[in-house]
């Protein structure tokens, strides 16, 4: 026993060594796992404050882009806004369905997009209603989903992340696959799945699909820039371009799906435990 | 000693501020980043116990992986390094030893001594930061493209900190 303890005494520095190296392996693979509620993040108050700080000395070099963004999104939610209101006096009638999207707008503390896994921590927090799982737009588009929340600030899984996965849809033909990000380029990401038989062009939209529900049904991501089809692939190789700059984004909305659960038990009573 | 102590607190701090909020946001052509407060962990005085490096390297690592949303992922890197860096010292030591009580730093050992010293150390960081974030090896070529572009950066930054601040030969 005491040869033991002289053991590990004398190698004191390599067991301290394995041990930290030990807790942090832990650390990153607990971080890996999907949506969850953590303190030691940037939704953390002091640091989502600093973070806020260093963001907001960035915004000044942008205001006139984010102004121009804005008043272009005013002016586009304007013509939806009619639009809508003639389908509304049309069809639907179940009020629930018509109000089953929230959005609560956040601003963007602090933003990455050159690392693989890029996170974006936003404003506003539990207080506000927010919870792990929710969807987040910018103006142009798709931004991602709400990773952990603390009090008053949350953080995203951006889009430009190599573990985020989000169901999108070629708009035009109506095929829907995976949009995942390869890790690369913050101006383009992936469709992934979708099938030999499908003819996308170069230039078709691609939109959320809404099979999730967390994201609304139509939201855009981008538009495809190249589509190959290797010989013997099951599927197509396509390249799509983001239609939210990532480089400057400010302000986000947040999508609080109402009908989420009711949807998530009906599939979960009938196709079971989602993995 | 006790002041000694005091002044790296300090130098913690300063460290990581930089490092959070201009550093964070200082990323060049999209590959190149500067991870500068790994010097924290290599200009601590040489005789610095491996143990109070790790746990000064494991704080550190830490701090930053709050305000980067990477769990771990620095504190992991630089644990290594803060492990590896007195083994790496006592492989280099030049002729006659160091003096006693001196720091790893440029102003004490002269400018190749203090690459031999730090440029493997701060590669071995980078590759470990870049490969365990991108999850594997699917990247490699890109992956590699970042860690040599990170490298170039945060050594250049940590010379010319070197070449400016006013260093005394013994502390």
């Amino acid at each position: 026993m005491e040869r033991l303890l002289n053991f590990i005494y004398e190698y004191r520095a390599f067991f301290t060594f394995l041990f930290l190296e030990l807790v942090c392996v832990w650390l990153v693979i607990e971080n890996n796992q999907y949506q969850s509620t953590k303190y030691f993040n940037s939704s953390n108050r002091v640091a989502a404050q600093l973070l806020g700080f260093s963001q907001g000395v960035r915004e000044y070099f942008s205001l006139r882009a984010i102004n121009e963004d804005l008043a272009r999104e005013n002016a586009e939610l304007r013509t939806d806004l009619a639009r809508t209101r003639i389908q509304l006096s049309e069809s639907v009638t179940d009020t629930t369905r018509i109000n089953q999207f929230d959005f609560v707008s956040a601003k963007v503390m602090a933003n990455s997009t050159s690392l693989y896994k890029n996170y974006i921590t936003i404003n506003k927090g539990v207080v506000d209603g927010l919870a792990p799982g929710m969807a987040v737009i910018g103006d142009a588009g798709a931004v991602g989903k709400v990773k952990s929340v603390s009090s008053r600030y949350a953080v995203l899984i951006s889009l430009l992340n190599v573990d985020e996965q989000v169901s999108g849809m070629i708009k035009r033909t109506n095929h829907f696959g995976t949009v995942r990000w390869d890790g690369a380029d913050m101006r383009y990401t992936t469709l992934q799945f979708i099938p030999r038989h499908a003819r996308p062009v170069v230039g078709d939209s691609v939109v959320t699909s809404g099979y999730n529900a967390v994201f609304p049904e139509g939201i855009m991501v981008g538009i495809i820039r190249e589509a190959a089809l290797k010989p013997e692939a099951p599927f197509w190789d396509i390249r799509v371009e983001l239609s939210q700059d990532f480089g400057r984004l400010v302000f986000v909305e947040v999508i609080k799906s109402k009908l989420k659960n009711e949807k998530d038990s009906l599939e979960h009573l009938t196709i079971g435990e989602p993995k | 000693m006790n002041r000694l102590g005091i002044v790296q607190l300090v130098l913690f701090f300063v460290y990581l501020l930089v490092q959070v909020l201009i550093l964070r946001n200082l990323v060049l052509f999209n590959t190149a980043f500067c991870f500068l407060y790994i010097a924290f962990v290599l200009l601590l005085p040489i005789e610095t116990n491996t143990l109070i490096l790790m746990l000064a390297g494991f704080l550190m690592g830490f701090s930053v992986d709050i305000f980067y949303d990477s769990m771990g992922l620095h504190a992991l890197a630089t644990v290594l390094v803060a492990y590896l860096r007195n083994y790496w010292l006592s492989t280099i030591t030049p002729q006659g030893g160091y003096e006693s009580g001196s720091t790893a730093t440029l102003a004490a050992n002269g400018l190749q001594w203090f690459l031999v010293y730090s440029l493997p150390l701060v590669f071995l960081h980078h590759l470990v930061l870049f490969f365990v974030e991108a999850s594997g090896f699917t990247l490699f070529w890109y992956t590699m493209l970042k860690i040599i572009a990170s490298l170039i950066f945060t050594m250049s930054v940590m010379l010319l900190l070197q070449f400016l601040t006013p260093q005394r030969r013994r502390i």
